[in-house]
């Protein structure tokens, strides 16, 4: 068959599916096209690429070629394209797809956690029995700053810890700002063969342990703990659940097993991916928390009784949630 | 899946072009986007981002405190979710729009909201130690220009396919060439007749009078000529 009769036999169609793809690429309640002229799409787009494969096979001219090249790819993205559906997706993943992908990566999550926790725990520790250990780590400014909104000798004078509710918005845009994005940091340096990820962790677990121990050493723990543990639960976990997405990707680069690097690290950003945006949330609301809730002047003991309730409630969703009976391993 | 030429052509061609076969079995080329492009569209949507802060700060100062709350969100949010919004949109942010490049899953397909995530997230990376020099380098260093956060998510930036109008060859009496022509021969005639006319007119004689041993003509003549041979090629008798 010539060129010619070629396209005169089928011009007529390329224009309708054209049309159709005009049609389609409007949202779903805009389209002017009735449903079942909508569902032909499929089929007249496998039509088009098999127009598109014979002219290329007996070569037409590269015009008509480019014709229907465009036209196919323009089928090609409509046809493969995901839409919708992102209400019901977001509330699987809050309800069960997160605490899954968290226990599927527990081996992660403990590499994550003995990074932060360990360097955290001995930091303060020496931190609890040596006056000068803090200085090596947070410059005298900062340390300053911190005994000073931490004395309860301030507190007393209802100077420093009891905000208006405006510096309580404020917060919660800082905190939000400051720690999602150290989130992401600790997820996207992870790709640094993992270096990046456990530098941030044994970082923060450092700066956060030799802090808490120089406040406690200063006497001031009825200020400090009663502040920071509440938060404390969605926090913490957060950062090492972004830890854990970081380690992933450095698995993907240091060790891919049986795939090439590229395609190892697609796989474990796609699984870290879900860890980190759980992770965002979580420090949503430990942002949340620690702007409206850790910042009131209340008993320490229900500060201390409502952040046990917190530790709990994180601890069992992340362990409980969306366990079917038989979970996969 | 990924053909290293468009047509597997005798000779490797020293070309962005990314050939791609989808499963329907013919191969869709894609253009790739480099670095400098990409660059230029960055640019733009920083300046815009810069003027998206401006305006964040002028109106929310006003409101005190719970302003503060909305800039430092703003910022959070411009930061980190400015690309992933429009590429999940439209494939392109107004920067990529301007530039006429656009985000595509390497199978071609429109780019998921995950992997736009996950590309923008590595930016932080891909940005260090300053202005994308980490990103740079891993773009010049594979086939496909992908910074850090395109290999991880999957993702290519192609230029986007302009529609056209397509150029028709001149009507012309057709003609049977004298000898039998090859394929491509038929083909680099086609290609001569659509766009003819759209190169000056001393080159088209210049190019119609290599096969001057053929046609015996020279000039206008032998353009027409040629043309006529395309003719006969696409309609036959």
């Amino acid at each position: 068959m010539r060129q010619q009769q070629f396209e005169a036999e089928n011009q007529s169609r390329w224009d309708e599916i054209a049309d159709l793809m005009d049609d389609l690429q409007r949202p779903q309640g805009k389209r002017q096209m009735p449903l079942p002229e909508q569902l032909k799409f499929p089929a007249y787009y496998r039509q088009l690429c098999s127009h598109y494969a014979l002219a290329r096979g007996r070569g037409f001219s590269p015009a008509l070629i480019e014709q229907l090249h465009s036209l196919v790819l323009r089928g090609h993205s409509l046809l493969y394209r995901q839409q919708g559906g992102w209400r019901w997706r977001l509330l699987n993943f809050v309800v069960s797809g997160f605490p899954r992908a968290v226990r599927r990566s527990r081996g992660y999550f403990a590499l994550s956690l003995l990074f932060f926790l360990l360097p955290a725990l001995l930091m303060g520790l020496g931190c609890y029995l040596q006056e000068d250990l803090i200085y090596t780590l947070v410059d005298e400014i900062t340390v300053a700053q911190m005994e000073d909104s931490y004395d309860p000798e301030n507190q007393r004078l209802g100077r420093s810890l009891e905000r208006s509710s405006e510096t309580d918005f404020t917060m919660f845009g800082f905190y939000i700002l400051n720690n999602i994005g150290i989130g992401f940091r600790t997820f996207a340096s992870g790709i640094i063969i993992g270096v990046g990820t456990l530098f941030i962790l044994l970082f923060n677990g450092l700066v956060i342990g030799g802090i808490a121990g120089h406040l406690t050493r200063l006497g001031y723990h009825d200020t400090f703990w009663p502040f920071v543990s509440g938060h404390g639960s969605f926090e913490l976990t957060a950062i090492v659940i972004c830890g854990a997405a970081g380690l992933r990707l450095g698995r993907a680069v240091i060790a891919p097993g049986q795939r090439t690097r590229v395609q190892a690290l697609k796989e474990q950003a796609e699984e870290a991916l879900q860890l980190v945006l759980g992770a965002a949330l979580m420090l949503l609301v430990a942002a949340f928390i620690e702007a409206f809730w850790s910042s009131m002047l209340i008993e320490p003991a229900t500060k201390y009784i409502i952040a046990a309730l917190l530790w709990v409630a994180v601890i069992c969703y992340l362990l409980l949630a969306g366990r079917r009976l038989h979970e996969p391993r | 899946m990924l053909a290293e030429t468009p047509q597997g052509d005798a000779v490797a061609q020293l070309d962005t072009l990314l050939s791609y076969e989808i499963p329907e079995g013919v191969l869709l080329d894609y253009r790739l986007a480099g670095p400098v492009v990409r660059a230029c569209a960055w640019a733009i949507d920083a300046a815009l981002r810069g003027v998206i802060y401006l305006v964040l700060v002028l109106v929310m100062t006003l409101l005190g405190g719970v302003g503060m709350a909305i800039i430092l969100i703003g910022v959070f949010l411009v930061e980190w979710f400015y690309p992933v919004v429009f590429e999940i949109s439209s494939g392109a942010t107004p920067g990529k729009r301007a530039m006429g490049i656009l985000v595509i899953q390497d199978n071609g397909t429109p780019v998921s909201p995950s992997a736009s995530v996950i590309r923008n997230l590595l930016r932080t990376v891909d940005f260090l130690p300053l202005l994308y020099a980490t990103g740079l380098l891993t773009m010049l260093i594979n086939r496909e220009f992908k910074r850090l956060g395109d290999l991880a998510a999957g993702t290519l930036v192609v230029y986007r396919d302009e529609q056209r109008t397509r150029e028709l060859p001149p009507q012309a009496t057709a003609s049977k060439p004298p000898v039998e022509l090859t394929e491509s021969e038929q083909l680099t005639l086609l290609t001569f007749a659509e766009r003819g006319e759209k190169l000056s007119r001393d080159r088209r004689h210049e190019l119609a009078e290599l096969l001057a041993e053929l046609t015996g003509l020279r000039g206008d003549a032998a353009v027409n000529r040629l043309y006529a041979y395309a003719n006969w090629i696409l309609k036959g008798r």
